[in-house]
């Protein structure tokens, strides 16, 4: 016991996630250079020099292990103590992104700092958000069981997801979601989740049919049950009421909450990717956002097609089962997939290394998942357990919505592959989450607040 | 507090695992099931660039070139690329509006696609080549590309030749296995057509790699699937440029056709239709311009005559007429007949120009002044022959002869859809006289001059000459005789061109007389007044009586008369006498061939000759209604189509017209002779004869 006081970070640590990560990022690098090779250059020279984004990466990986190694020589206490100061903090510097922010891609969401190197807060904000989500549930005054703390926990969250939005980058705002793992872990009613994937089937279907006829199908439903239920609800009115209530909700979301959201809140690009998803088109000219620009450029509306999750897909079956070789993909060499050293890395490893590849990766990837989830139920801490969750929810989030997009299951939206995807401030982020948590993880056997 | 959750983490991580089972089973089914993905990478990001090689060269017998390639530019676009364009300035160097350049923006698209380049004004003239090169950079997407095409440098033998073209939907087709792709130009008639894969040569393709704006990467997999283009063959005829170019100008402002045959080899010395065309009007930008204007054309530029064009021998065949009765032992070459200007032996009489006693007192006499009696006489012999069971019996024998002779047969030419005339069947007159124990010799009696219902093309005359010539057999007609660097199956496909067609077995001495008889035609028969400086020939005048209006005049003939080297056959649709426009034409050709040049007095008669129209009224009418200049003329009326009109209106009035006759036409050249016409039939109709 006495040896787990010890700051040697050698003590404790899980070795199995160091070598996991280190395999992971390297993986990245390695992704990266099949992407920005070129046969031409000698990739010796060019990666001294500096200019290639995988020497970059390298340049960052080796900074992040430097990070990691300051991280596992702090003091737990630290984290306790500082999450929410950070998390105050993480939401200031994304406040002020909208003041001395800088646009990248259409999202002012960075902010220079010196070398040329640009920082997104909220990127950061993924990690000070977990913290201070832990702080709060570990409070002892918490109890979790109650509404009002869940509300306090989904405010907590929403407030960076929301700045995220105001930001235009989607897909970190809905990264916020995955803290629904460590909410639930902590005693967040399954009701809810059953609700949240009712909606998002809801959703779905409102894509996939005819407003009227889903409208039919739903009061069909209502009908049918109220028919079944109704002897056994004879004396209680409230259940006919709540069922009521949700046929009422269903209609008004189908008929006006999902229109109003694609046409008049979303950006056509958007409501396109996600129309994309189920295999149909959407018409820009019902969105109010495109409607608007076009009239101030005065051009013709010109539908926005789907090339990127096209060209990814090209380029991940055409690896075939055992794919096509290192370096060796035309797609990759082509540059037929936009974005592909950042949001579509994958399609490089699914290129080159096929299915076996890709079944290998998602592997790894599953057993760092569950050696994490490992590692959060051997927490003696509530802190520690919270924050363990929200990494695993975190890195699944984005695994999952990553590869799902570039494959064709999810609608694109920028999130980067943990690890692997080009990006400084990413690998930092993923870093600090998981050093930070096999800093806790060392110290176990404490008690934290 | 949350020990009671416990539970739920291993909830999370089926959760987990479900999402992760969800991606893998998509990624099967995208890198395992799928093979689609594979296919649309490569066509993504390979770029196939075919190269052409260069077409085969076409020689003259002297090694002259008949065509050759040149070089042309196009202008192709990337329709994805072209953005920000001049419009205006190209529309203005392309002289275009802008509503047609969208129209071929869009038809680039729909062709080859946004992201490839596609053609969007072909054959660009040395002046627009310039000015765009030099405005290039404010079109974006556009782009010029090289090209070779065909440029006939002695701007003849366009229908011997053909031309090269695009490619349509229905030669992709038909070619399936031969790797021709949309855009490709292959030879559409002509030796270009005949000779198109030895002309094409191999296509070679080179695989590079291409990024997502179309840029070439550099070869793909260091050229390892690249194949190398092997250039198309050059052929090598028997054609004389000088011979074909003397017959298109002498056949100027006339229909009509004439062949020259090398009947030592068969190889076609020339080959003349008219009205033909420039060729090199069929190339380039030029095309576009003319094809239409060629395809309608009443008069049927693009019909070859020559091997389509259906006409009636007339006298011309008179001497294998008379070779069928030697052999058949039915007649001796001291065998004569009592003309006294008609012949009568089947009812009405049948106008014969001779009146003299013993014109025909023998068969060299009888040849030299062309008497239409005795080879009536000699025709019914023919098919009356003891020998034979039946009318029937005979007339079939006669055929065999005939079919022996290279007529209404194909010979077999190396050029695409040859005409094999006709030579009646017995089943159609069996249709026309009911059963064949009701018919006779007198009931297709002008057969024996070559009337009737019989028809070659001037090829098959032609032939006929060298068959003569040659006392016995002839070479398969045929333009190229070798091929470069031959193979084996090349080697193959030219040896029916390099075997003796003899199928009769008639004796030398027979051959003698005819040629005798032949050569007293030159002498003092019909074709008297033509003279090759320096040569006996040999030849037969022949003046057809034809459906359409005036007789057409026919020559045939071979030089020199020992060691025959060319064979001759010229018709002038509708103009007259044989001995009056064709003669002249087929003693020029024999003496151009011969002499390898042309005597001033000779050259003066040609020039005299060229000048002379002969377009029929019906022709130049058209022209004037058309509003064309007659440049490339007239009427087709010796088509198929219009034959097979000619007898059903025959069968449906159950008569045989046959159209008067001028009896005194025009003869502009000074130095026709009075007495040299040709034999006519009577104006009378056979009406009488037909239901007796």
């Amino acid at each position: 016991m006495a040896s787990n006081y010890d700051n040697n970070f050698s003590k404790g640590t899980d070795l199995a996630v160091i070598v996991l990560y280190l395999m992971m990022a390297c993986i990245g690098i390695l992704a990266i250079f099949m992407v920005e090779y070129n046969p031409n250059t000698n990739w010796a020279t060019s990666f001294i020099s500096g200019k290639t984004s995988y020497s970059k990466q390298f340049f960052f990986l080796i900074f992040c292990s430097f990070v990691g190694i300051f991280i596992l020589l702090t003091d737990s206490k630290v984290f306790t103590a500082l999450a929410n100061i950070l998390f105050a903090s993480g939401l200031l510097l994304m406040l002020a992104t909208f003041l001395i922010g800088k646009e990248i891609n259409g999202s002012k969401s960075w902010i220079p700092i010196a070398g040329g190197f640009n920082l997104q807060p909220a990127e950061l904000c993924k990690v000070f958000t977990a913290l201070a989500l832990a702080k709060f549930i570990s409070k002892p005054e918490t109890d979790f069981t109650k509404i009002r703390s869940h509300l306090i926990a989904g405010v907590m969250i929403a407030l960076p997801a929301i700045l995220s939005i105001g930001q235009h980058e989607l897909g970190l705002a809905l990264v916020y979601s995955a803290f629904i793992f460590a909410m639930y872990r902590e005693g967040l009613p399954p009701m809810i989740l059953v609700i949240l994937l009712s909606f998002s089937i809801l959703i779905i279907a409102t894509l996939l049919l005819e407003p009227t006829l889903l409208a039919i199908i739903l009061s069909v439903i209502a009908g049918l049950l109220l028919l079944y239920l109704g002897k056994r609800f004879k004396r209680n009115k409230q259940g006919i009421l709540i069922i009521l209530i949700i046929w009422m909700v269903s209609i008004s979301t189908v008929r006006f909450a999902v229109p109003y959201i694609f046409n008049d809140v979303l950006e056509c690009y958007q409501t396109t990717r996600i129309y994309s998803m189920v295999g149909k088109e959407y018409d820009c000219g019902l969105n109010k956002k495109a409607a608007a620009s076009l009239v101030e450029s005065g051009k013709k509306s010109r539908k926005p097609d789907d090339y990127n999750v096209k060209q990814s897909k090209i380029a991940i079956g055409s690896g075939g089962f055992w794919g096509r070789g290192f370096l060796k993909g035309t797609q990759t060499r082509g540059k037929y997939v936009p974005e592909q050293n950042t949001d579509f890395i994958f399609t490089s490893i699914g290129e080159a290394f096929g299915f076996v590849g890709t079944f290998t990766f998602l592997g790894l990837y599953l057993f760092f998942l569950f050696r994490l989830i490992r590692i959060a139920e051997r927490q003696r801490s509530t802190f520690s357990r919270v924050y363990a969750y929200s990494v695993v929810g975190i890195f699944f989030f984005h695994i999952a919505v990553n590869i799902s997009m570039t494959i064709g299951l999810f609608p694109v939206v920028g999130i980067p592959l943990p690890l692997i995807s080009y990006g400084g401030s990413s690998l930092l982020t993923f870093t600090a989450l998981v050093f930070i948590l096999l800093r806790l993880d060392a110290d176990r056997q404490m008690v934290l607040r | 507090m949350s020990v009671y959750n416990q539970n739920r983490g291993g909830i999370i991580q089926i959760i987990i695992g479900t999402v992760f089972f969800l991606i893998v089973g998509q990624l099967v089914s995208l890198q395992v099931v799928s093979n689609k993905y594979k296919l649309a990478a490569a066509n993504n990001a390979i770029f196939r660039k075919i190269i052409y090689p260069d077409r085969g060269i076409i020689y003259d017998r002297k090694k002259r070139a008949l065509l050759e390639n040149a070089i042309s530019y196009d202008l192709v676009v990337i329709p994805n690329e072209a953005k920000g364009v001049d419009t205006a300035a190209l529309c203005d160097i392309l002289k275009i509006d802008q509503a047609e350049y969208s129209k071929r923006i869009v038809e680039a698209i729909i062709k080859n696609t946004r992201v490839k380049a596609g053609i969007f004004e072909p054959f660009l003239t040395p002046e627009i080549y310039a000015q765009l090169t030099e405005n290039l950079y404010r079109f974006p997407g556009f782009s010029l590309s090289e090209r070779s095409i065909r440029s006939y440098p002695y701007n003849t033998a366009a229908l011997v030749l053909g031309y090269v073209a695009e490619v349509d939907v229905k030669f992709l087709k038909e070619h399936e296995s031969e790797g021709y792709e949309m855009g490709d130009y292959a030879g559409m008639i002509g030796l270009e057509k005949n000779y198109e894969p030895v002309l094409m040569g191999q296509r070679g393709v080179k695989r590079f790699l291409r990024d997502n704006k179309g840029k070439i990467q550099g070869p793909y997999e260091k050229g390892e699937f690249d194949t190398v283009a092997v250039a198309g063959k050059n052929l090598y005829t028997s054609v004389d440029v000088q011979v074909q170019q003397l017959a298109e100008k002498l056949l100027q402002n006339k229909i009509g056709s004439a062949v020259a045959i090398n009947p030592k080899t068969g190889g076609v010395i020339a080959m003349a239709a008219s009205p033909g065309y420039n060729p090199n009007l069929l190339t380039g930008s030029k095309r576009r311009k003319t094809i239409g204007r060629l395809l309608l054309d009443t008069a049927r530029p693009l019909y070859n005559r020559a091997i389509k064009g259906q006409y009636p021998p007339g006298s011309t065949f008179k001497p294998l007429g008379a070779l069928i009765a030697l052999d058949e032992g039915l007649i001796t070459p001291n065998y004569g007949y009592n003309c006294f200007g008609s012949y009568g032996a089947c009812g009405d009489p049948r106008k014969c120009e001779h009146h003299n006693a013993g014109h025909a007192a023998n068969l060299q006499l009888a040849l030299a002044y062309s008497c239409n009696s005795y080879f009536l006489q000699v025709f019914r012999m023919a098919i009356d022959n003891p020998k034979y069971s039946s009318a029937k019996a005979g007339y079939v024998k006669w055929k065999e002869y005939m079919n022996a002779f290279g007529f209404g047969r194909k010979l077999g030419v190396d050029l695409p859809s040859e005409n094999k005339a006709n030579i009646p069947d017995t089943s159609q007159y069996n249709k026309d006289f009911g059963n064949p124990k009701y018919w006779n010799s007198c009931y297709m009696l002008t057969l024996g001059i070559g009337q009737d219902r019989m028809t070659a093309t001037p090829l098959q005359l032609a032939n006929s000459m060298a068959f003569i010539a040659n006392e016995g057999y002839f070479y398969t007609p045929h333009f190229v005789d070798s091929i470069e660097s031959e193979t084996k199956e090349e080697a193959a496909q030219l040896a029916p061109f390099r075997t003796k067609q003899k199928i009769t077995k008639i004796p030398k001495e027979y051959f003698d007389v005819i040629k005798e008889g032949m050569h007293d035609v030159t002498v003092f028969g019909t074709a008297a007044v033509i003279k090759v400086p320096g040569h006996e020939y040999c030849a037969k005048t022949g003046t057809a009586q034809n459906p359409h209006g005036k007789n057409h005049s026919l020559f045939v003939c071979f030089a020199p008369k020992d060691n025959p080297q060319i064979a001759v056959a010229v018709i002038v649709e509708n103009a007259g006498y044989g001995s009056t426009w064709a003669g002249p034409i087929g003693g020029l050709l024999m003496e151009q061939y011969l002499n390898d040049t042309l005597t001033k007095e000779s050259q003066l008669k040609a020039d005299n000759l060229a000048q002379v129209d002969l377009m029929p009224e019906a022709i130049k009418n058209w022209y004037v209604r058309n509003n064309k200049s007659a440049y490339i003329t007239p009427i087709e009326y010796n088509n198929d189509e219009l034959s097979d009109v000619w007898d059903m209106e025959m069968l449906a009035e159950g008569v045989v017209k046959t159209k008067t006759t001028d009896t005194n036409p025009p003869t502009p050249l000074p130095n026709t002779d009075k007495t040299n016409k040709d034999s006519l039939l009577p104006n009378a109709d056979k009406k009488k004869k037909l239901n007796p």
